[in-house]
């Protein structure tokens, strides 16, 4: 199989300045222009395609991107990651809905309060090895849901319905036209993608690095590992908010049932399937797993199940991923050891 | 609040403790397969799933029982738990194996990444449950009748009631053989050994593919009769039931200490017995609330469990 990710590599180390940003944004403008392609090959058979891109998709993509940072970049293995998408959701559904906040009001308090959930859950349990923060967090994300299905406050399993959209900038967001939609998380993910890349050359992506390829080396290196462990989970839980809250302002009713173990588990297989550690594999992964379950609707019941045998077959196929990480970041692991992922 | 705590305390103890065997035998599938590899067998909870799924099978085709019909007495009730047992052991074995086979041997060969076969784990874990989901219509399905609800005797005002005798005394039975067997047989010294140190196993001529399926098989059996005793106290099943039990399973086995499999027999009955104590006093819709604060703070004060990790090298 020719690798994808180092024929990219190379255009890009081969390539000067005017070069690079020309690419860039031809690729964006190729992205952006998705919208419009409704009407091609790609177009979805049940929803309607604009909105596909926004979920799962975008979301997807996004979310992919916050929970790569954690189990890609650090090695730390999150299972409920969903619980940071709901905190965010929860946030804007009650302030948005009880209070006169809009969208973009509410998206600094919904993330504060994902991050704050995130370091309540990082502080106990970062301590622990891989295999235990696995269930740790795989308990969190489902306590999550049941506390909100059982807490008529927040309207029980119902959910709360009427959230408001996001008030437009220059122009109205839309139910039967989701351009805007699209475009608006098109740019929180290249903005993600901004910061991480910014993050990873810096001194948290080198601890990060450091943590995951060998966690003990890394502490006798000096490196405080559980602060930036922490850092690195705050950060995933950061995005994973801003996600929520605009999964909530564009769905308008949200309930405990949107945020299952599944879409933990989803996401999770999007940052593995495409290859874990590396942004453009995980954008791959999320974009193939986010639009294959809505354009074979017609398999209907059997979706969930083609999509657990992709993930046998292609895991055994494939163990790190489409776009796998680059070789100078594999880690030399040692046999047996607990925290290599 | 504590008011039925307090009438129906030694009830509730009763079904605790028979809660607390079957998640004992859960925790085995957990606890032997993360003693060998190191890794959490994700799929363990619907093997449990199809174990039960195999009980209800079992007593409604093979010997057509119902639920509205007379239970079996005397040597035909005998005869019948024996078959369903076995059946469902049987099931949660094979496809113990198969999971093991499928998710885990090749990959376990072929990368270090520890997460390749969580996920496969995960996904031969979904691809089980939506084919139990599309062949029952996502129902409850009940179960018939097979062990009758009656109470054998009485203490202080409870009744000791038939179904979770048995489930205890056989829950206590298969533990003892499976403790023996660990102990003592020659395949149960491959997994001990194995579990301590891989290599030098090998190196020993330990066969490691060998110990490592049977491990898997043998969990798979521990499950499925955690299965079984599943169907004849609570009587229904559905396809996603492998869940929260699982969860409190592997919670169980935490607990104890995981790859102890002493550990997970003390953390499985005091866990059972908790769950139905706060059930009683909080409600039973917090239970998985319960058990996830218990796993928290045990992680939290004591992370090898109370009984230690049997596993030696913790960290390398």
């Amino acid at each position: 199989m020719i690798n994808l990710r180092d024929k990219g590599a190379e255009f890009w180390e081969r390539s000067n300045r005017p070069v690079r940003v020309l690419t860039v944004f031809a690729i964006l403008a190729v992205v952006a222009a998705l919208p419009y392609a409704g009407n091609t090959f790609l177009q979805t058979p049940v929803a309607a395609f604009d909105a596909v891109l926004v979920y799962p998709m975008g979301m997807f993509i996004l979310m992919a991107l916050g929970l790569n940072v954690v189990v890609g970049k650090s090695g730390m293995l999150d299972l409920g990651y969903v619980a940071f998408f709901a905190v965010g959701a929860y946030t804007m559904a009650i302030l948005g809905t009880r209070t006169g906040l809009n969208t973009w009001e509410i998206m600094p308090i919904g993330i504060a309060a994902a991050m704050f959930a995130g370091v309540l859950l990082a502080i106990p349990t970062l301590r622990l090895r891989g295999d235990y923060l696995a269930i740790v967090t795989l308990g969190f994300g489902e306590i999550v849901r049941v506390t909100a299905l059982n807490s008529e406050g927040i309207g029980g399993a119902l959910g709360i319905a009427g959230i408001p959209f996001p008030p437009g900038l220059g122009f109205e967001y839309q139910l039967l036209d989701q351009k805007y939609f699209y475009w608006t998380i098109l740019v929180m993910i290249v903005l993600v993608i901004w910061v991480i890349r910014r993050l990873t050359v810096r001194r948290p992506g080198r601890a990060w690095e450091s943590i995951r390829q060998d966690e003990d080396a890394a502490e006798l290196m000096g490196v405080s590992t559980y602060k930036y462990k922490i850092w690195a989970f705050v950060f995933g839980a950061a995005i994973g908010g801003g996600a929520g809250v605009f999964y909530a302002s564009r769905s308008m009713v949200i309930a405990p049932d949107n945020f299952t173990l599944n879409t933990s588990i989803l996401i999770l297989a999007c940052v593995v399937f495409g290859g874990m550690g590396n942004i453009w594999g995980v954008i791959v992964g999320a974009t193939i797993l986010g639009y294959l379950p809505d354009r074979f609707r017609f398999l209907s019941d059997a979706r969930l199940l083609l999509f657990g045998l992709v993930l046998v077959v292609f895991m055994n196929l494939r163990p790190e991923g489409i776009l796998p990480r680059k070789k100078r970041e594999k880690a030399i692991v040692k046999k047996g050891s607990g925290a290599s992922i | 609040m504590f008011d039925t705590l307090i009438h129906q305390f030694w009830s509730l103890t009763f079904s605790g403790i028979a809660l607390g065997f079957i998640y004992v035998l859960i925790a085995m599938g957990y606890t032997m397969v993360y003693g060998v590899l190191r890794m959490i067998n994700f799929a363990n909870s619907e093997i449990f799933m199809v174990g039960a799924f195999a009980t209800v099978m079992v007593s409604k085709y093979v010997f057509k029982l119902s639920n509205d019909a007379i239970p079996p007495s005397s040597f035909k009730l005998f005869f019948v738990i024996l078959c369903c047992l076995l059946a469902s052991m049987l099931a949660s074995a094979l496809l113990a194996f198969l999971v093991e086979l499928v998710a885990y041997r090749h990959l376990r060969n072929r990368t270090t990444n520890r997460i390749a076969p969580l996920i496969s784990a995960i996904g031969i874990g979904i691809v089980i449950s939506e084919i139990v989901r599309i062949l029952t219509g996502a129902r409850t399905q009940f179960s018939p009748n097979i062990i009758p609800k009656k109470a054998l005797a009485t203490f202080q005002g409870a009744e000791i009631r038939l179904d979770n005798t048995i489930t205890i005394i056989a829950g206590l039975i298969l533990f003892i053989i499976l403790d023996r067997f660990i102990k003592y047989s020659r395949l149960g010294k491959g997994i001990r050994a194995v579990s301590m140190d891989e290599d030098s196993a090998k190196l020993m001529g330990v066969n490691l593919n060998r110990v490592i399926s049977l491990t898997f098989i043998i969990g798979g059996l521990m499950t499925g009769a955690a299965g079984f005793f599943y169907v004849n106290v609570y009587e229904n099943v559905k396809f996603n039931m492998g869940f929260s039990l699982g969860l409190a399973a592997f919670t169980a086995a935490v607990i104890g200490g995981i790859g102890n499999i002493r550990g997970a027999f003390f953390g499985g009955i005091s866990l059972g017995l908790v769950e139905i104590y706060a059930s009683a006093i909080i409600g039973t819709q917090w239970k998985p609330v319960t058990v996830f604060i218990i796993l928290v703070l045990i992680l939290l004060f004591k992370p090898n469990g109370i009984f230690g990790e049997a596993v030696q090298k913790t960290r390398v």
